[in-house]
């Protein structure tokens, strides 16, 4: 563990995100998007494909133009320092029959020094540090393409955790990653936002892990729709408006 | 130069070193196939042979604006088609308007269309002809010189931009969030690419450029371990190519550009079931 893991969360810090609307060849993709996403709670955004969530992900990731703001407030309310985003991508369409290793791919993100010198000592310790967190230290050696779904999003949180994040997001893969190891991923999830100062938001397509493990949902289509606990969300008439009117699933 | 041949001349006691021709062409496969080895890692690994065959096609057009242009060095107007060339395609394909492979494949031909009209105007175009398989016995040294400055820039910046590159591989958007500018990185990666089929071309030739730069990347990948023995074995196995296919092309009496790329091709196909699974 990392002495930033130290922090207890408090809860109190939180991104806003106020009046986030894109635009894209004279569309409206995101309109008046509002939203807090506190420290030590999993926001989950659900929504049909089409509602906006991976726009709005690609807006606070920063990689496309929005009009509104996103704002880090410190437990005071003061604005702190920029945030700092984590990211862990959806199932990725990278080439898996590359010699890229695990260890090559987390000193590649974590060191300057180019991976084809060697992978200095101190580069695969910081590694293998940052790896114990998800539980895959194991993995180390195996090719990135050879990994399970599963396996593979262990990786890339244990990546997005270093440097420890403000805002951890996480782009639940569609398909790939059997129960089991979406549980599991879950819990390591849950238990990563209970015990850091971060907090996490979730673009997720099975409700039935919102159902369980999210703290806060804000159901979106174009716009914030609905946003509470999860019970109010699943509760609302847009919810049922969204998904069961349309004969839509997630 | 004089000290280089001397050594040569000391190391190398084989009737095909006693020819300064033979020397200056060992001198440009040691200098132009690691360059091939080191950047065909990621050209494959991001599915670009197709975009490196189309590049070095371009090379004919960029020959053909100099001519039109009154530029009397080629190598000039085909570095600069070169790398202008590069740069649009790379920015029409991240801006993901259609299928990558239709876009370069019309760029592509339509550049060696251009190229071939200007050039074989009044039947001028046997004078460029060996530019489609290239000659390395002709190289000089000042070629020599051009090739050692491109290696040791390409090694520089390879060192910088390999880790942001081998990331954006993997994800652009994870790439991204970690602070990596991917297209920028991606414009370095295709620049180094341009640079050095352009300055090569003259002496591998056009059909077979885009060979040298995938087959030994391509045969490292069935058997290397991790990204360093990946790039390490690519510039063995190029190397390898490069010399064993020049001394081949001597005795043989044959094309040296044609060798390289079959002993090249020799290697991939013994590393084949080699493959890791």
């Amino acid at each position: 563990m990392s002495e930033q893991t130290t922090h207890a969360s408090c809860g109190l810090c939180r991104i806003e995100v106020e009046g986030l609307s894109v635009v894209r060849d004279g569309q409206t993709l995101l309109h008046d998007v509002g939203l807090h996403v506190h420290c030590g709670e999993l926001t989950a955004l659900i929504g049909t494909n089409g509602a906006g969530k991976t726009t709005l992900i690609r807006a606070l990731l920063g990689e496309i133009p929005f009009t509104g703001t996103v704002r880090h407030l410190t437990q005071d309310g003061k604005p702190a320092a920029a945030v700092r985003t984590g990211y862990v991508p959806q199932q990725l369409e990278f080439d898996h029959s590359s010699p890229v290793t695990v260890m090559d791919f987390m000193t590649a993100s974590l060191s300057r020094r180019a991976v084809w010198l060697g992978v200095s000592k101190r580069a695969r310790r910081e590694a293998l540090e940052a790896l114990s967190r998800t539980d895959c230290e194991r993995l180390s050696d195996r090719r990135l393409g050879a990994l399970s779904g599963g396996e593979l999003q262990r990786v890339l949180l244990a990546l997005a955790l270093r440097p420890q994040p403000d805002l951890l997001i996480l782009d639940e893969p569609v398909s790939g990653v059997d129960q089991n190891g979406l549980e599991s991923f879950y819990q390591t999830v849950a238990a990563l936002r209970a015990h850091n100062h971060m907090a996490v938001l979730l673009v997720s397509h099975d409700l039935d892990v919102v159902r369980r493990y999210a703290d806060h949902v804000v159901l979106m289509q174009g716009t914030v729709l609905c946003q509470g606990r999860p019970k109010e969300v699943f509760e609302s008439p847009e919810f049922g408006q969204v998904f069961y009117a349309r004969g839509n699933e997630a | 130069m004089s000290a280089i041949y001397a050594a040569m001349d000391a190391l190398l006691p084989f009737e095909w070193a006693s020819y300064t021709f033979m020397k200056n062409a060992l001198l440009a496969m040691l200098l132009i196939t690691p360059l091939f080895g080191v950047l065909g890692t990621m050209a494959v690994d991001n599915k670009m042979a197709f975009f490196s065959d189309a590049l070095g096609h371009s090379a004919l057009t960029g020959i053909a604006l100099g001519v039109v242009l009154g530029v009397s060095n080629q190598q000039a107007s085909m570095l600069v088609f070169g790398i202008a060339w590069a740069l649009l395609i790379t920015r029409i394909k991240q801006r993901n308007t259609a299928s990558a492979d239709t876009i370069i494949s019309v760029f592509s031909s339509t550049s060696v269309a251009l190229g071939l009209v200007i050039l074989a105007r009044g039947g001028a175009f046997a004078k460029y002809s060996g530019y489609l398989v290239g000659d390395i016995l002709a190289v000089t040294p000042q070629d020599l010189l051009a090739l050692a400055v491109a290696l040791a820039g390409t090694l520089l910046v390879w060192a910088y931009v390999f880790n942001p590159l081998l990331l954006t591989s993997v994800n652009a958007s994870l790439a991204g969030s970690r602070g990596v500018r991917a297209r920028a990185v991606e414009y370095v990666f295709v620049v180094l690419v341009a640079v050095t089929v352009m300055l090569s071309i003259r002496w591998v030739g056009m059909l077979l450029i885009n060979s040298l730069l995938i087959l030994p990347a391509a045969a490292s990948r069935n058997v290397a371990k991790n990204a360093a023995w990946y790039i390490r074995l690519s510039v063995a196995f190029a190397l390898f190519s490069g010399v064993a296919g020049l001394l081949g092309s001597y005795y043989l009496n044959t094309s040296a550009g044609a060798a390289v790329v079959l002993v090249a091709a020799a290697i991939y196909f013994i590393t084949l079931p080699l493959r890791r699974k």
